[in-house]
C-alpha cells in the first residue's frame, strides 16, 4: 500500500488514522484509532447498522470479529513497518459477553513475530478494560517486500 | 422436517435473521436456499467491503460476518423451535483471497446439537464449494436468554426434544 511504502521509505511509523481511512471496510464499520505514543487503542463507534440482534440489542458477532481482525492488522502494520497489509491466515474469536449498543475498544498484542508469520492476540471491551466482550488470536502472513 | 416447514423456515430466516438484522441488511446478505440444519447465503460484492484498496479484495471481516450469520441460520434450522442463540466461538481459516468484483457465497451446516450447544461448519466460496476462500467452525449456545437448558426443558416436557 502506498501509505505503508511512504512511511517505510521515510523511516517513520505509519499514520494509523490515515491507514484506516484508506481501508473502505474499516471505515464502513466505523473504526477509529486512539493513539497515545506507541500505545494503540482502536475504537468501534456505535451505529445502528452494526447491530446483529435487534431484540437485545447486541452488536453483530461478525462486526466484532472484523473489528478484532482489523485491530490485529493495524498493530502489525505499525510494528513491522511492512509495505503491504498483513494477511489473515486464521482467526479464532471467543465471544465472552454480548456487545452492548455503545462504543467498543480493542488492543492487540503480538505474541510471536516470525519472519513470515506473526501470532497476535486481541481483546475488545466496552465499559471496563478487565471485562472483555470478545477475544481473538490468529496468525497473519507478513510478506517481505521482495516477495510482493 | 417436511417441505412446508422448510419453506416456512426459509421465509422466517429471510425475515428474522436477515431483514431484521441491521448489519445483515447493511452488507446486503441474501438467503439463497435452506434445508434442515443447512443454509446458503450470498453477499454481493461492494466497494465499501474492500479490505485492501490496492487489490480491491474484500476484507476478511466480511467473510467472518457472513460465516457467523449463516452459521446462526443453520443452527436455527436444526432446532425444533426458535430460541435465542449466542456464538461462543468461531474459527476462520482463510485459504485464498476473494476475487474482486465477484459475489461471496457462504454455506453452513449444523451437524450436531446437544442439550446446550450446537456445532457448525461453514464454507465461503464464489461458485465452487470445492475451491473455498475460507472455512469456519463454530459453537453456539442454545437458549442463550433462558435459565433452563433446552435439554432440561425438553425433559420437563416444555419443548419438543431436539433430534441428534
Amino acid at each position: 500500500m502506498e501509505i505503508l511504502k511512504q512511511a517505510r521509505e521515510a523511516g517513520t511509523k505509519v499514520d494509523l488514522n490515515a491507514l484506516i481511512d484508506a481501508i473502505p471496510y474499516a471505515k464502513f464499520i466505523g473504526m477509529e484509532v486512539d493513539q497515545k505514543g506507541t500505545e494503540i487503542t482502536t475504537v468501534l463507534r456505535f451505529d445502528h447498522k452494526i447491530i446483529g440482534n435487534p431484540v437485545l440489542p447486541a452488536l453483530h458477532g461478525g462486526v466484532i470479529g472484523s473489528f478484532l481482525e482489523t485491530t490485529a492488522i493495524l498493530q502489525l502494520a505499525y510494528e513491522t513497518g511492512g509495505e503491504v497489509l498483513p494477511k489473515p491466515i486464521d482467526l479464532t474469536i471467543d465471544y465472552l459477553r454480548s456487545g452492548k449498543p455503545q462504543d467498543t475498544f480493542a488492543r492487540a498484542r503480538i505474541t510471536k513475530h516470525g519472519r513470515r508469520v506473526a501470532n497476535v492476540h486481541v481483546e475488545a471491551w466496552q465499559d471496563e478494560h478487565t471485562k472483555a466482550i470478545a477475544a481473538a488470536h490468529g496468525h497473519f502472513l507478513l510478506k517481505p517486500p521482495e516477495e510482493t | 422436517m417436511d417441505e412446508k416447514t422448510i419453506k416456512e423456515n426459509l421465509d422466517l430466516m429471510r425475515d428474522v435473521l436477515i431483514s431484521h438484522v441491521p448489519f445483515a441488511k447493511a452488507i446486503g446478505m441474501e438467503i439463497l436456499d435452506a434445508k434442515e440444519g443447512e443454509a446458503w447465503m450470498r453477499v454481493p460484492y461492494d466497494e465499501k467491503l474492500i479490505g485492501n484498496p490496492d487489490t480491491g479484495v474484500i476484507h476478511g471481516g466480511v467473510i467472518t460476518s457472513a460465516l457467523d450469520n449463516i452459521s446462526g441460520v443453520a443452527v436455527q434450522l436444526s432446532l425444533p423451535e426458535r430460541m435465542a442463540i449466542a456464538t461462543l466461538d468461531l474459527r476462520i481459516d482463510y485459504m485464498k483471497p476473494a476475487t474482486p468484483k465477484l459475489d461471496l457465497t457462504t454455506h453452513a451446516h449444523c451437524y450436531k446439537v446437544t442439550r446446550n450447544i450446537a456445532f457448525v461448519r461453514g464454507t465461503a466460496y464464489h461458485d465452487d464449494i470445492g475451491d473455498p476462500i475460507a472455512t469456519s467452525v463454530g459453537a453456539f449456545m442454545l437458549a442463550a436468554n433462558r435459565s433452563m437448558s433446552p435439554g432440561d426443558a425438553a425433559e420437563a416436557g416444555l419443548i419438543k426434544k431436539a433430534e441428534g
